[in-house]
């Protein structure tokens, strides 16, 4: 398999002195879980580190960016007698008073799905079924297509999908961590392609590159990137030639322009970023669940939310925190009992940290 | 969220295809986002195959960084950057 051509060790170890011999001294964010977990997973982190080298998490987590606010919305609808549909990764994510888990273990009917596909199955038995639709410009598409196919009216959609590009732009203006380059994540590139990255490394004078997944892919983005500092360049390269295109998934893209316009919102860990959220069009609220239930959602408005005590999760979606630096970390928040989403969805820093064992540096 | 595995595709019916994700599961996934024909390897996200993946690329990127690295002369460093630039 290819696949494990692409975790060859001796490939790995040159690349690795090959960074040893450039001398480094360099920050690096990635904005992908998948990333996160193939670094963890692999010992990446301490590899590079020895080679001058840190690579941090940025916001990269859909689940982790969508706000405790989206969350109760799911809630509040699932209490307000409606079926709720969401992908087994953010069923655990507390809300402002609690989960979808915790709704549903209290009677209210909440289902984990795998594929939009299924939520609508559901609708076509009858029930008013609301998607909670999270997920960055790679899953983004399955919605448009799905509502494009005009599916049953019981169907809404609360839309919670983010484009990436404006998280970037706002972490680079914000400029709270240093950054000497950025790793673009391989499957929300495979639907965008390359250009959207461009104005960034024209404005910020920052080297880019999109990576894969595999151990190999990551190391020679660093490499890349590392390359690049070295000759004072700063340019977006494809390191994930086997799924980016330049121009990305046409299709996709194409569908993603017809269902949904950008709006402006808020971020876990950040202010409002500007055009960073996916509204449905004209022409596409009858299946806006916002729209639809605007009654039952009234209050979730105007709830106040009090961020959990001691959670670090805005600052480890910032960069400017590890999980190992969160007193909550293993103690009183763990997968089974998690006080942030940070520790739920699998794309999780903290959940992933705590899954390869490496509960507490203490 | 983002995690995508790769399967080969074995029938396509319309929007629809089986695939095998390689461990003898065979899924339905919907192939209306991409072009694709029996035999060939996509990306599926949450039920979607997102791309196909280029089996040539995904060899010959390997080729590549195997050059660069066993010899890290600047010459196999221009090949890469000019195949970047596509």
């Amino acid at each position: 398999m290819l696949k494990f051509r692409y975790r060859d060790r001796e490939l790995a170890k040159r690349i690795i002195d090959k960074l040893r011999q450039m001398k480094l001294n360099l920050q690096i964010m990635h904005v992908c879980g998948t990333h996160q977990d193939t670094i963890v997973k692999f010992g990446l982190d301490s590899m590079l580190r020895e080679v001058g080298v840190k690579v941090i998490a940025g916001p990269g987590c859909p689940v982790c960016v969508t706000t405790a606010r989206e969350f109760e919305e799911a809630v509040a609808l699932a209490e307000a007698g409606k079926t709720v549909a969401v992908f087994g990764d953010a069923y655990r994510v507390p809300g402002i008073t609690k989960s979808l888990a915790q709704a549903k273990a209290r009677g209210r009917d909440v289902r984990i799905v795998y594929s939009i596909e299924d939520a609508v199955k559901l609708a076509a038995e009858g029930r008013e079924v609301v998607f909670m639709a999270i997920g960055f410009e790679t899953t983004a598409p399955s919605t448009a297509v799905t509502l494009l196919k005009e599916p049953p009216e019981n169907f809404t959609v609360l839309t919670c999908h983010r484009y990436v590009p404006p998280v970037l732009k706002a972490i680079l203006e914000m400029g709270e961590v240093r950054l000497d380059g950025l790793i673009e994540p391989g499957h929300v590139s495979t639907i965008i392609g390359v250009k959207p990255y461009e104005p960034l490394s024209e404005r910020f004078k920052i080297p880019q590159v999109i990576a894969g997944f595999e151990p190999l892919d990551v190391l020679m983005a660093v490499y890349m990137i590392a390359k690049q500092v070295a000759r004072g360049e700063a340019r977006v390269e494809n390191e994930y030639t086997r799924s980016v295109r330049y121009e990305g998934n046409t299709k996709a893209l194409k569908v993603i322009d017809e269902v949904f316009e950008p709006v402006d919102i808020e971020w876990r860990g950040f202010p409002v970023v500007p055009g960073s959220g996916m509204k449905l069009k004209r022409g596409f609220e009858e299946y806006d669940a916002r729209r639809r239930y605007e009654d039952e959602l009234k209050k979730v408005q105007e709830m106040p939310y009090v961020k959990p005590k001691g959670c670090k999760c805005d600052e480890i979606l910032r960069g400017l925190k590890e999980p190992a630096d969160c007193p909550l970390f293993g103690r009183a928040c763990t997968p089974q009992h998690p006080v942030g989403p940070c520790m739920v969805s699998i794309e999780g820093s903290c959940a992933i940290e705590y899954k390869y064992g490496r509960r507490r540096v203490s | 969220m983002c995690l995508a595995i790769p399967a080969k595709v074995l029938e396509v019916s319309g929007d629809k295809a089986r695939v095998d994700f390689g461990d003898g599961v065979l899924r339905e996934v919907n192939v209306s986002l991409v072009d694709v024909q029996p035999g060939q390897y996509v990306i599926v996200h949450a039920g979607f195959a997102i791309q196909v993946l280029d089996e040539k690329e995904a060899e010959e990127t390997l080729r590549i960084w195997q050059e660069i690295l066993s010899y890290g002369e600047e010459d196999a460093e221009v090949q890469v950057q000019g195949q970047r630039a596509s």
